[in-house]
């Protein structure tokens, strides 16, 4: 059995004392710099980088970035939850459901839940990663510009369930995303747009400002306009475990979230974003109660966050198998591959198998430690609810400034941040939400990049997303996905109309 | 669970935030420092990389910043400044204290932005002191491994005859491999479909992929999925072939000699730097450069440090303004049509 000599040599290697060290060490800083908001894994990993060229052992150099990547994801929905600060694009979905859960007394609950969800998330990407990572990764080349391009419009349209008002509000913020999302240099012909003039704006607006703001400094702005909702947060503190009925309400979306999350993960241009929105929508939409989404649903917590663990760990299969990086986080770690001598590329897990296996044993490994590291630490994050507001919110701001600023060394993205906390609290007062905003922000450069592109590479032939067989199939998803949405709200209104009738 | 459990672990969290915390601070105040230049460096120094963590740039930074950093006694703080196709950072570094604790890390991108950016805010000759060379890495022309030609004289035939269906990929507009683009089509007087992406990463994954037909782009990049037989490559762009990859020829041998481009990398300090200074950096790259490790460690990346007399400041200013010529009429021929 090759598979179970492969795990067998990993363990052995991922179990030697020192790359334990460095696994422990790893998700460790990756907790603390995800619970920190805006110092995200990026940032954190370019630092530590140089670090890693003294170790003597490359995998333990490798174990301990990664650990950093994927434990940021478990702390990153902390502050998510507590105080609504995502961190990450992923996390930005977690703050929906947990913060409201938060907001009613069980932030304990959804921390638990976040934590066990993603340790299942962790575990099965982990088989993913031994199983099927060859194969996957060369099925996941398929996907071009126009496959890219139908699947984010999939995305898009699913993605009105993020919102859990009007769906007339979700369209609009997600069209203000996607306009956000245009500010900067254009990749294709090198020309500002909405830029004034502003060099620091070329690189386009930050994701930490942006979602910082419109979430964090937003939602204190709010709580600062209206203190009964603040009143209502200390005072209910109830359980802080998830009772039996809740960690069986969270099986399925768990799994399944695994499963879209594992595959997402798998593509080279960037399909991770999706996988936590593409959950949360999935399980909105197969609800028995989707009217709890948006007010505290237990699934909207559970699902999103496993699966970005599950894409957070499978993101690593086009980079292992192939050698290509998906996301700057792999870049990074192209990096780290370099500076310890090893040429990244398709020979890396042939050439390298110890290194390999050690890195996909170890991910198992810090999916364990995480969660020992994590269940005892939110009687902590809880008992921080009752931090007196007059210190919270000052030290909120204080934080969020400097995690934005810290990020680019950007004055401009610190006052980025305070413009959109602004906006956000308006936004609210309007009844409009900001997490399909934030999934235009994210999604927009995505779409219009591979529109162009796919157009580029077809000479102008606009046939080819209905042509290809995959991108076919995801704009057919898309249109049934547009139906369903709609023809509820057509139906009711019907409804309504016979009803004056009568 | 015992009582003391949380506490050790928020002690354990509060350590290692406070860590981070420390490394981020101390990458942001790594600059100030004293201003006498016989007593220099008496301070970490700041290396601004214009290009995100872990890209070529950075990675030719970090290789040769260990042993200058040991030469000089000092720290060597790598900073990514991205933006901009670089021109954010450089003119961070244009605009910092002349002290010699601020120091820029650019490649041929330094020439091409003139070029390139109408409104660009620092003069590349006029706002920098050149510290000198550090290595010219070469560049491959590879394609999908199904892409019809097998020679590099039949890719250009293949090229010429087939100019209104062939697509080339580019990690971006002004990376090296949008500025080898621009070459060889003008050299094959052909006008090709340019699909640009964002970063060499995503366009490799693209050539892998069989999506767009060829690209031109750095060995340190291309080498591993040359070897592995995922793409195939043509030829190299340098006048010798390279030690790394011994079976591909150069361009001049297929014919092409004005197909040479090679991704040229040097150190810049602000121009009111006092020549000591430069001197300082200068002394403690060559140092760098002979370094065995960098050696072996450019070698993986099918690249090799420049020659002593190159790691100059003279000699780093000459190709500088030559290279600001070339690109220039390369650039604006590109442009109009």
């Amino acid at each position: 059995m090759d598979l179970l000599d492969n795990l067998a040599l990993g363990f052995s290697e991922a179990l030697q004392w020192h790359n334990l060290l460095f696994c422990l060490l790893g998700v460790a800083l990756g907790t603390a710099v995800g619970v920190l908001p805006g110092i995200g894994p990026t940032a954190t990993i370019a630092l530590l980088l140089p670090i890693t060229f003294g170790f003597d052992d490359p995998t333990s150099a490798l174990i301990m970035l990664a650990g950093i990547h994927y434990g940021a994801q478990y702390g990153g929905s902390t502050t998510a939850i507590l105080l609504n600060l995502p961190g990450e694009s992923s996390a930005a979905v977690t703050a929906i459901d947990g913060h409201q859960m938060a907001r009613s007394g069980r932030a304990g609950v959804a921390l638990a839940v976040a934590a066990l969800g993603s340790f299942a998330a962790g575990t099965v990407a982990t088989v993913v990663l031994a199983v099927a990572a060859p194969p996957l990764a060369r099925a996941a080349l398929a996907f071009g510009a126009a496959e890219y391009f139908s699947l984010v419009v999939l995305g898009l349209v699913a993605s009105i369930a993020l919102a859990s008002g009007s769906t007339l509000k979700a369209l609009a913020m997600i069209v203000l995303g996607i306009l956000l999302g245009t500010v900067g240099q254009d990749l294709y012909t090198g020309t500002p747009r909405f830029t004034f003039g502003v060099r620091e704006l070329y690189q386009g607006l930050s994701f930490v400002a942006v979602a910082v703001g419109v979430f964090g400094i937003a939602e204190i702005l709010r709580n600062l306009h209206d203190p009964r909702t603040r009143t209502r947060m200390v005072s209910r503190v109830a359980n802080l475990w998830p009772g039996r009925a809740e960690l069986r309400r969270i099986v399925a979306p768990v799994l399944r979230a695994t499963g879209l999350g594992s595959l997402l993960g798998v593509l080279p241009g960037g399909g991770h974003v999706l996988a936590s929105y593409a959950s949360y929508a999935v399980e909105k939409r197969i609800s028995r109660t989707p009217g709890e989404f948006g007010h505290g649903a237990i699934e909207g917590v559970a699902g999103p966050e496993s699966a970005n663990n599950a894409a957070a760990q499978t993101s690593f299969i086009p980079l292992l198998t192939l050698g290509l990086p998906a996301h700057p986080v792999m870049a990074l770690m192209v990096g780290a591959f370099i500076i310890q001598g090893i040429t990244p590329g398709p020979d890396v897990m042939t050439e390298q198998p110890a290194l390999v296996w050690g890195l996909i044993a170890s991910m198992w490994i810090g999916n364990v430690l995480l969660v020992l590291l994590n269940l005892p630490l939110i009687g902590l994050w809880v008992r921080m609810l009752s931090v007196p507001y007059s210190v919270l919110f000052p030290v909120i701001v204080v934080f969020a400034c400097i995690g934005t600023y810290s990020l680019n060394q950007n004055p401009w993205d610190v006052l980025a941040m305070a413009f959109f906390g602004v906006l956000g609290f308006v936004l609210v007062r309007c009844g409009c939400e900001p997490a399909p905003l934030l999934l235009g922000f994210v999604l927009g450069p995505m779409l219009e990049e591979n529109l162009r592109r796919a157009l580029l590479i077809s000479r102008g032939d606009p046939t080819v997303f209905l042509t290809r067989p995959i991108s076919a199939v995801l704009l057919t998803l898309a249109v049934l996905a547009l139906v369903i949405a709609v023809l509820p709200a057509i139906r009711r209104k019907r409804d309504v109309v016979f009803a004056e009738d009568e | 669970m015992t009582p003391a459990a949380p506490r050790r672990h928020r002690k354990a969290a509060a350590y290692l935030g406070a860590l981070a915390g420390l490394s981020l601070a101390l990458a942001a105040c790594s600059s100030g420092g004293g201003s006498d230049p016989a007593a220099y460096p008496e301070d970490d120094i700041e290396v601004i990389v214009p290009f995100s963590a872990g890209g070529p740039t950075d990675t030719v930074t970090r290789m040769v910043a260990e042993p200058m950093a040991e030469e000089l006694g000092v720290q060597l703080v790598v900073q990514n400044v991205d933006g901009a196709g670089g021109t954010v950072g450089a003119g961070q570094a244009a605009t910092a204290e002349p002290d010699g604790y601020t120091v820029l890390m650019h490649h041929i991108g330094m020439s091409t932005a003139p070029a390139l950016y109408a409104d660009l805010a620092y003069d590349p000759v006029a706002d920098f002191k050149p510290v000198g060379l550090v290595t010219e890495v070469p560049m491959t022309i590879i394609a999908r491994a199904d892409f019809e030609p097998d020679t590099f004289e039949e890719f250009v035939t293949f090229v010429q005859e087939n100019a209104d269906t062939v697509t080339m990929a580019h990690a971006g507009e002004g990376s090296a491999s949008n500025l080898c683009g621009l070459l060889l089509t003008d050299a094959l007087g052909v006008d090709l479909t340019a699909v640009p992406y964002d970063g060499t990463g995503p366009a490799m994954a693209e050539i892998v992929g069989g999506q767009v037909d060829f690209m031109c782009d750095q060995t340190t990049n291309t080498t591993g999925q040359i070897t592995a037989g995922e793409v195939k490559a043509y030829a190299v762009t340098t006048p010798e072939r390279i030690e790394a990859l011994p079976d591909l020829p150069t361009t001049t041998e297929g014919g092409q000699p004005d197909i040479q481009v090679s991704v040229w990398h040097g150190l810049y300090v602000p121009a009111e730097t006092p020549d000591e200074i430069v001197e300082k950096l200068t002394g403690a790259l060559q140092v760098a450069l002979a370094d065995q490790g960098v050696v072996d460690q450019m070698a993986d990346l099918g690249t090799a440090p420049v020659s002593a007399d190159q790691a100059t400041p003279e000699a780093h200013a000459a190709l500088l303004e030559e290279q600001i010529a070339t690109w220039g009429g390369i650039i604006a021929d590109g442009q109009g049509g």
